[in-house]
This record gives C-alpha cells, sequence and structure tokens, in this order.
C-alpha cells in the first residue's frame, strides 16, 4: 500500500506527518477554544437574566 | 446579491445564522478535497526524474504558501473594511484567519526546508522568496501577540489593522520575488495560467485539487473562528459589565 519512496523516505513522510500534524492541531485548538468561550458565554448569559430577574 | 446586502453579514447574528447553514457543507467538501488531492499525490502519482520522491512534498508546500500568502491578503482586506466602515466582524475575521495563516506559513517554510535539503543541500538560504516568508511569519506572530496584548478590543483592531497594512509589503514581496529578484534558489511559480509553463498534468490535477482542499480548510476555519470570536467580544463584554456592576 505505501509507495516506495526510494532514498528520500524520510523527508517525504516527515514532510506528510509535520503538516498533518500542524492542521490537525489547528483544528482541534479552534474547536476546544469554542466550546470554552461558548460554555462561559452560557453561564456570563444565565447570570445576567438572573441579575435582570 | 447587490453591494448593499454584503454588509448585512456586518451583523453579527446575521453572520452566525449564516454560517450555521453553510459551515457544514464547506467543511465535509474542504476534508473531501483534502483528502482527495494527498492520497492522490502522496500514493498515484510518479516520482520526478529528477527530484524522485520528493515531488510528493509539493501538495502540502504549494497549496501552504498559497495560502499562508493569501490569508493575509484576505486580512489587509478585512483590515481595511474595520479601518473605513468600523464592522467588528471583519476585524474579528482578521483575528480569526491569523494563526490559521501562521499554521500554513510553518507548513511552508518547514515542507520547503525538508524538501530543500537533499535538493539543494541546504536546509536554508537567505533567498528573497525565503527570506520574505520568514519576515512574514514573524508578522503573523506580532499580530497575534498585538492582539492579545491590548485589551480594549477597539484599539488592538485599530493597531492591528496598522500592522496588517505594514506587513502586506511582504506578503506581496514573498508572492512576486521569484519574478524579479533572480539571484534566488527558489525556482518559479509551479502552476501558471500559461500551458506551456505549467507543470506536467500527472502532477498538476492531484496540486489543483489538493490546492481546492487548502482553501476549503482555510474559509471553514475563518468561518468557524470568526464565530468563536464574536462570542468571545461578548463575553468580554458582558464581563466588563459585571465587574463594574
Amino acid at each position: 500500500m505505501i509507495p516506495d519512496l526510494g532514498r528520500y523516505a524520510f523527508e517525504v513522510t516527515l514532510a506528510y506527518g509535520v503538516s498533518l500534524g500542524l492542521i490537525a492541531g489547528v483544528v482541534l485548538l479552534s474547536v476546544l477554544r469554542a466550546r470554552r468561550v461558548a460554555r462561559d458565554l452560557d453561564a456570563a448569559e444565565g447570570r445576567r437574566a438572573r441579575d435582570e430577574d | 446579491m447587490n453591494v448593499n446586502s454584503l454588509w448585512e453579514y456586518a451583523n453579527p447574528k446575521k453572520f452566525i445564522r449564516t454560517t450555521d447553514r453553510v459551515l457544514p457543507s464547506i467543511s465535509v467538501l474542504a476534508v473531501l478535497c483534502l483528502v482527495t488531492g494527498l492520497l492522490w499525490g502522496f500514493f498515484f502519482t510518479p516520482d520526478d526524474y529528477r527530484q524522485g520522491s520528493t515531488v510528493k512534498i509539493i501538495y502540502l508546500h504549494v497549496p501552504s504558501a498559497l495560502m499562508a500568502i493569501n490569508a493575509w491578503l484576505m486580512m489587509l482586506i478585512t483590515s481595511l473594511i474595520w479601518i473605513v466602515r468600523r464592522h467588528h466582524v471583519s476585524a474579528l475575521a482578521a483575528r480569526a484567519a491569523a494563526p490559521v495563516g501562521a499554521v500554513m506559513t510553518v507548513i511552508a517554510l518547514v515542507t520547503g526546508a525538508i524538501w530543500g535539503q537533499p535538493m539543494w543541500g541546504t536546509w536554508w538560504a537567505w533567498d528573497p522568496r525565503l527570506t520574505s516568508f520568514l519576515i512574514l511569519f514573524l508578522f503573523y506572530l506580532g499580530y497575534i501577540a498585538l492582539w492579545e496584548a491590548i485589551e480594549n478590543d477597539d484599539t488592538a483592531a485599530d493597531l492591528t489593522s496598522i500592522l496588517c497594512l505594514v506587513g502586506s509589503v511582504f506578503a506581496l514581496l514573498s508572492r512576486y520575488a521569484v519574478l524579479f529578484w533572480n539571484q534566488g534558489l527558489h525556482q518559479g511559480a509551479s502552476l501558471s495560467l500559461d500551458a506551456e509553463e505549467n507543470i506536467s498534468d500527472v502532477f498538476w490535477l492531484p496540486l489543483v485539487v489538493s490546492i481546492a482542499g487548502f482553501v476549503l480548510l482555510f474559509v471553514a476555519l475563518v468561518l468557524y473562528r470568526t464565530r468563536t470570536e464574536i462570542r468571545a467580544r461578548r463575553l468580554h463584554a458582558l464581563s466588563l459589565r459585571e465587574r463594574l456592576a
């Protein structure tokens, strides 16, 4: 299944590994921050609604 | 869509409602194009007669370099919209794009170095394009740091917009350095509208799919992150109100 990358196998595999890792990292951090902000905003909106009642 | 209706998306609620509808489709399309382009390039393209299998790095390097430059240009446009029309969503879109653009720049620099070591015999050369790319990366870091350093959102948007205008010189230099600086190691563009100058179809087709994947991934991430920035701005305003109460 893996193609024969010849004498440059290390370089090609390293390039793909690092790049996919960085892409996965930015996606993961974006999702985690979005969830944290949404949770904190819900809590703040809840406190505001209670204070106004 | 007329020009007036475009400004409707500057309304945060309208922006979130619209992205609720389009984001899933864009995300699915991005993953499909990215997976297809990279798998096609990695598994189903031949080695180049001079570069051997390192030619497969092109499917990461070219799209990421393209997006590193275009992300900054997108930030330039949204920064100008902020300066002229004071729409918060445009400033927040620029803020949301910066980390994604920085990651694209790192991918372009790292894959370029990994390719350059066996092909040029060095990981790095102070070539005009490489150097302007490194400076562009430093501008990305400075831009992100400036947003984090200033508590007042409007002041941060003003200052980062100015920084974005200055950094655009290096974004454009990165794009056009190969055309007017001949002393560098970096070769000319891999893609061109002139069919004579283009790379062979066997490499070109998966490269175009991979570029489409990177573009869609960038759009999906920026829309997603802009929604987060809109909510974070609201959260910041509520926190300030609580502190003052």
